[in-house]
């Protein structure tokens, strides 16, 4: 919701088109997003009161941010399993650094900025230079980084750091008058949500997607492959940076309070519509994709089912919103893949997204191709392998 | 296994240095670990070939090992297997579960596991080839309800393993462990599937280039149903021998052992390619060693338990650096930092217009032996 209030003003004409297409992959997160909470606020009517839905937003902040992160990794065809780690490491540093000395907050923030961002400089250039898979370079910076923590506090966090560095992460500006406090959470997360979008709309933005979609395209257009994928890392180690400085607020200092962030981090993603393997993807789309997560989470614990089976509802709605996802993006792709050539459009929201049965029924199937789900047109040889791209990127 | 592929891509692939087999690098790495292990060891008045050091290595090699050659087979499908240490947790309860201490259940529960695992790996493959959902998320979304399952009905350990199937856990040849031997045995079985059967050969062609194997006549959903299928299978065997080991079934055991991302990291340690088609199930095993070993030598040397995860985690990333360094064009393009792209210093334009060839010939060269069969 608020992910959707935020881009309005950049992006009108995107939220015109965003109701046409609800049903489509792109905005089916959304749809989720609007299901759950409707369905919250039924359960439970005082979740609606805006006091309230701001304190669920701040709660959603640091996962949002981390998915934020993740989304341009993920665009850009790698993984980054590295980030609760690294929300581990910043929360531990900010306790063990900063202390109860006001007069630290200022260097140690700059430091964890700077640890962060050496994190991703790291991973990206391993990736990068020494061609190790992204999956197996972030693994091992994600066991290194936290066996590193608990090694330097031998196992047991000590301390929260001074109350007015919390107070990012669990105060606010107060005495508003809708919606009582507005957490500097979520002025945070409004922050990096308007930044995230306005650097994923700059050219460098689109040259991370391209990149995620054709890497050698992207060389041959004359980009700096090794800086836009390292970019990436950094930018998502960056972000697990904030939502450390927001989780040391809010949740305190202990040596387990990012463990699973990569996957929820990455649930969240993919749960907003973004292929694994990158080149397709929005943004507030992954940002919405944490909020429909943890409404999820909240919808259930208001539903009264137990927390043990938490676990086993995320796992049957991310199945089954990648499985509609996946059925229907491949039906749009065959449309986009034979309107491309003619369109010439840059930016790929407008039309063929819309209606994907309109366009590819008018063309008569192929006979070679036996499977029932890509039976589609198509002319001859270009549109055929982009296609063979398509799919091997699915299954990767 | 290399055999069927090595000589389809060593004419297109244009390298002045000598192919070192996948399999043989990670022999040598393994070497190298274990000299320096030794030298680590001796350097602290200890002896790293004794009998019972050799013993401890061994052990520790079996359940991960397990594991691994089932994630081998998962990962050269082009998919992923992030399910399974809720399968081992699950195996472990059911097997104890049902033998409740008696000797004549244990036929039973062993088919009850096996039989169990097999339907959770049916279903992680049909998600992942029917609904086409990614491997990655599918076996995560599978694991959290498995996971959910075992929140809900097990407080902790329950069952009772009966004396005689512990025996499979603790009893040896010599030095060399039962589970061990197993393990192998297992190992031998996967590699001869995946080098003398149809559906094994069907599974690199599948892995390398999906879309060449359709067209080249094979029905590309089902190597990736039985990868799974057999997958889930090694990770109950895994189950099951953490269940003799322990005496009962915990519903947190696979969980603790990490074995989703350690037995990915073993897989690509040992040479196989994360994005599929290319891999060995011997080289998963030489890479399950150079895990035990590594954490062998770290435990005499008593290094700090967080210090070993350090340890671990460089460990990982400078081996497969090492690989992929002698890899390169190996690699298809598009995926990840091998393509020709991300690589101006060292090969500007030589590998690009071989690279995209290599892995579509091979799979072709792979399946045009027995398309008629499949035919």
């Amino acid at each position: 919701m608020t992910a959707t209030t935020a881009t309005k003003p950049s992006l009108p004409n995107r939220l015109a088109g965003l109701g046409r297409t609800l049903v489509s992959p792109r905005g089916a997160v959304f749809l989720l997003l609007i299901v759950l909470l409707v369905m919250i606020a039924v359960l439970n009517p005082s979740f609606a009161e805006p006091g309230q839905f701001i304190r669920f937003v701040q709660r959603v902040a640091p996962v949002a941010i981390v998915a934020i992160g993740q989304y341009f990794v993920i665009v850009g065809g790698e993984f980054d399993l590295s980030m609760g780690s690294v929300v581990t490491a910043q929360v531990v540093i900010a306790g063990n650094l900063i202390g109860q000395d006001d007069a630290k907050i200022l260097p140690v923030t700059v430091f964890m900025f700077v640890f962060g961002a050496l994190v991703g400089l790291v991973n990206g250039l391993i990736v990068s230079f020494l061609r190790v898979p992204s999956f197996i370079v972030t693994l091992g910076m994600m066991l290194a980084l936290l066996g590193g923590v608990l090694y330097w506090t031998g196992g047991a966090a000590t301390g929260n750091p001074a109350d007015s560095f919390r107070e990012i992460g669990r105060g606010g500006i107060r005495d508003l008058p809708v919606i009582d406090i507005l957490p500097w959470s979520v002025v945070v997360l409004a922050i990096v949500l308007g930044l995230a979008v306005w650097f994923a709309r700059r050219p460098f933005g689109r040259t991370i997607i391209a990149l995620g979609d054709n890497a050698t395209t992207v060389r041959y257009a004359g980009a700096r492959n090794w800086w836009v994928k390292t970019s990436t890392f950094v930018i998502s180690s960056l972000s697990a940076t904030v939502a450390g400085i927001l989780l040391v607020g809010y949740a305190g200092v202990h040596p387990s309070v990012g463990r699973g962030y990569e996957f929820t981090a990455i649930t969240a993603v993919v749960l907003g519509g973004v292929v694994l393997g990158g080149g397709r993807g929005w943004v507030v789309a992954a940002a919405a994709g944490a909020f429909a997560l943890e409404a999820l989470f909240t919808l259930l614990n208001f539903a009264g089912v137990p927390s043990t089976y938490r676990d086993a509802v995320q796992g049957v709605i991310i199945i089954l919103a990648v499985a509609y996802a996946a059925t229907t993006v491949r039906a749009r792709r065959r449309g986009r893949a034979l309107e491309t050539p003619a369109a010439n459009s840059p930016a790929d929201q407008t039309p063929p997204g819309s209606d994907p049965a309109a366009q590819t029924s008018p063309a008569p199937p192929v006979a070679k191709e036996p499977d029932p789900d890509s039976v589609s047109a198509r002319p001859a040889p270009i549109p055929s392998t982009q296609r063979a791209d398509n799919e091997t990127k699915g299954g990767s | 296994m290399s055999s069927p592929s090595a000589p389809a891509a060593r004419p297109v692939a244009r390298r002045r240095r000598r192919r070192l087999d996948s399999s043989l690098i990670v022999g040598i790495a393994l070497i190298a670990v274990i000299v320096i292990g030794a030298i680590l060891v001796a350097s602290v008045g200890r002896n790293f070939f004794s009998a019972g050091n050799i013993r401890d290595i061994l052990t520790g090699m079996s359940v991960l090992g397990f594991v691994a050659i089932g994630q081998t087979l998962v990962i050269l499908c082009a998919s992923l297997d992030l399910s399974v240490p809720y399968v081992v947790s699950l195996s472990s309860l059911i097997a104890a579960d049902l033998m409740a201490g008696d000797p004549a259940n244990i036929p039973v529960a062993v088919l009850a596991v096996l039989a169990t695992a097999a339907v959770i790996g049916l279903a992680n493959g049909l998600i992942v080839t029917k609904l086409k959902v990614n491997g990655f998320i599918a076996t995560l979304g599978t694991g959290l309800i498995i996971k959910g399952y075992l929140d809900s009905n097990y407080k902790g350990t329950s069952g009772q393993v009966p004396w005689e199937f512990q025996l499979i856990g603790a009893t040896g040849v010599g030095p060399v462990p039962i589970s061990t031997i197993l393990m192998l045995v297992v190992a031998l079985a996967g590699a001869f599937f995946l080098a003398r059967t149809r559906t094994g050969n069907h599974m690199f062609a599948v892995g390398g280039n999906e879309q060449v194997a359709r067209l080249s006549g094979i029905r590309t959903a089902r190597p990736i149903i039985i990868a799974h299928v057999l997958c889930s299978i090694t990770a109950a065997l895994a189950g099951l021998l953490l269940a003799s080991r322990l005496g009962v079934g915990s519903p947190t055991v696979g969980t603790q052992g990490g074995y989703d991302l350690l037995s990915i990291a073993a897989v690509v340690l040992g040479g196989t390619l994360l994005m599929g088609g290319r891999g060995s199930i011997w080289g998963t095993v030489g890479g399950v060693a150079i895990f035990a070993v590594v954490d062998n030598v770290m435990s005499v040397m008593q290094v700090n338990p967080f210090l070993k995860d350090v340890v671990r985690g460089i460990v990982i990333v400078a081996a497969v650096a090492v690989y992929t360094s002698r890899q390169l064009d190996r690699r298809r393009p598009r995926f990840g930092p091998g393509s020709a792209a991300s690589a101006p210093p060292t090969s500007p334009g030589a590998g690009e217009p071989s690279a995209p060839a290599a892995p579509a010939g091979s799979a072709a060269s792979d399946t045009t032996g027995r398309s008629e069969a499949n035919a």
